[in-house]
């Protein structure tokens, strides 16, 4: 119970201003695709108000029991073919606290690296029993866990001859509506990470260093699969208890 | 050298790209049997209290051509002004309306479409009452963080007079690039919000 009032009064404080200059501005002709999706007036600032505040929650319920195993959610006959991979991590927030019952959802190409789209055009084979999606909620820890196979790189129209480095995309739902992400993950010793046009759109090395998931070797599944460790935070939020203090009450 | 703060920095934001419906909406684009049903396509229940409408409408480029590959999610209050999150405090929402929903644009017209009630009002934090609104957030190939807009409805004339967050758009010209006309539709009425990323008519889009 103590713990519940805790979290209620963490849960209130307005959030922390989110700073531009660590995620990726929205005009960088490097990837074409932003130069006419890109808005040029300047945000307006607002501070949160309780329409943005606050958020849907997605409890355990939701979730079938394969979806956080991309190896067997889609298996007609067999398994897919690829490196058999799992990848775990927390969610934190910026205070380095944990955020339980997030909801995450991943997607990701195959082995080959082609996606299961009717826009996708790649030469690459799709894989019959590869879907390539996959969710789950995070527990009283912040953590997660799923299973899958680890993606191939593909070329992509941005210049002649770009690709993209082996990637896992993420979305991510804290708890409030102003939380809301979505990224992507690479994976450690891939030297395409420095190539791609998408990954250079982040101007701060140490923001692109953040998104590398590294191998994690203790946590393999022995004779099974190999383990990527991939940490997520999310925007923190004020303690109330200042707040209080600071409007003299 | 100074003491460390113990902050960590948020996960930078990369691009949803052009399969995010794979991930987010993968009955919708053919991945069949992983999930019961898409999230967030049905917010409104049979016994749903409010005013059923639909919120249609585009995301435009800055040429004018509409995106057929984005995903918008909406947020919004119930009809009472109540959010259906555990983070409500003034209330209990109407436990058949989730306030949350998730559209693709549709690949042939770049059309999305939302079936959900018009929201009561909600408090700005000063206590004063914000006109009704809807939160979006729009994703996309080529948008490298989502974006944040909020829309208003035109037949809220009165309330969007004295609307807090509307009274800081500092250009007036531009308040009108969050106003939904309303038209009386066959299935009931229906508010066009078309959203245009760039150019003379560039959406009021927010950092919150
Ligand atoms: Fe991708």
């Amino acid at each position: 119970m103590a713990d519940r009032d805790t979290n209620a009064i963490r849960d209130m404080g307005s959030f922390y201003q989110r700073d531009r200059a660590w995620h990726p501005p929205a005009f960088t002709p490097q990837y074409k695709t932003s130069v006419l999706r890109s808005p040029q007036h300047a945000l307006l600032s607002l501070e949160g108000t309780v329409s943005e505040m606050t958020g849907p929650r997605f409890g355990h319920g939701l979730l079938g029991p394969l979806d956080n195993d991309l190896i067997r959610n889609f298996a007609k006959d067999s398994e897919p073919i690829g490196q058999r991979i799992v990848v775990h991590g927390r969610v934190l927030d910026e205070n380095a606290r944990p955020v339980s019952g997030a909801l995450l959802e991943f997607w990701q190409a195959n082995a080959g690296g082609r996606y299961r789209h009717k826009k996708e055009a790649y030469l690459a084979p799709l894989d019959p029993n590869f879907g390539g999606c996959g969710r789950t909620v995070t527990d009283d820890d912040g953590r997660y866990w799923f299973r899958t196979i680890k993606p191939g790189a593909y070329p992509w129209p941005n210049g002649v001859n770009d690709w993209r480095p082996a990637h896992i995309h993420f979305s991510i739902f804290g708890h409030a509506f102003t939380q809301r992400l979505i990224t992507q993950m690479y994976f450690e010793g891939d030297p395409m990470i420095w190539q791609c046009p998408i990954v250079s759109t982040i101007p701060d090395r140490a923001a692109v260093e953040q998104l590398i998931a590294a191998l994690d070797r203790n946590n393999t599944l022995p004779m099974d699969a190999l383990a990527y460790k991939f940490d997520i935070v999310l925007r923190g939020r004020r303690s109330t208890a200042f707040e209080n203090r600071m409007e003299g009450n | 050298m100074v003491q460390k703060l113990d902050m960590l920095k948020e996960t930078a934001s990369q691009t949803a790209g052009p399969y995010v419906h794979i991930g987010l909406t993968p009955n919708w684009c053919g991945i069949g049997g992983v999930y019961p049903e898409d999230l967030g396509r049905v917010m409104v229940g049979p016994k749903a209290k409010g005013e059923r409408i639909a919120v249609a409408g585009r995301v435009l480029d800055g040429s004018g051509t509409p995106l057929k590959d984005a995903l918008i999610e909406i947020w919004q209050a119930d009809a009472a002004g109540l959010h259906n999150s555990p983070l409500e405090r003034r209330g209990v929402a109407d436990p058949h309306f989730t306030g949350w929903g998730r559209q693709p644009t549709d690949g042939a017209t770049g059309e999305f479409r939302f079936e959900t009630i018009k929201p009561g009002r909600v408090p700005y934090k000063d206590g004063r009452l914000q006109a009704p609104h809807i939160t979006f957030w729009i994703v996309a190939r080529g948008i490298n963080i989502g974006l944040h807009t909020r829309m208003y409805f035109a037949d809220e004339e009165a309330a969007n007079a004295e609307c807090p967050v509307l009274a800081r758009v500092e250009h007036k010209v531009r308040v009108p690039t969050l106003i939904a006309p309303r038209a009386e539709g066959g299935a009931g009425p229906v508010y066009t919000f078309d959203i245009r990323l760039q150019g003379e008519k560039e959406t009021v889009f927010f950092d919150i």
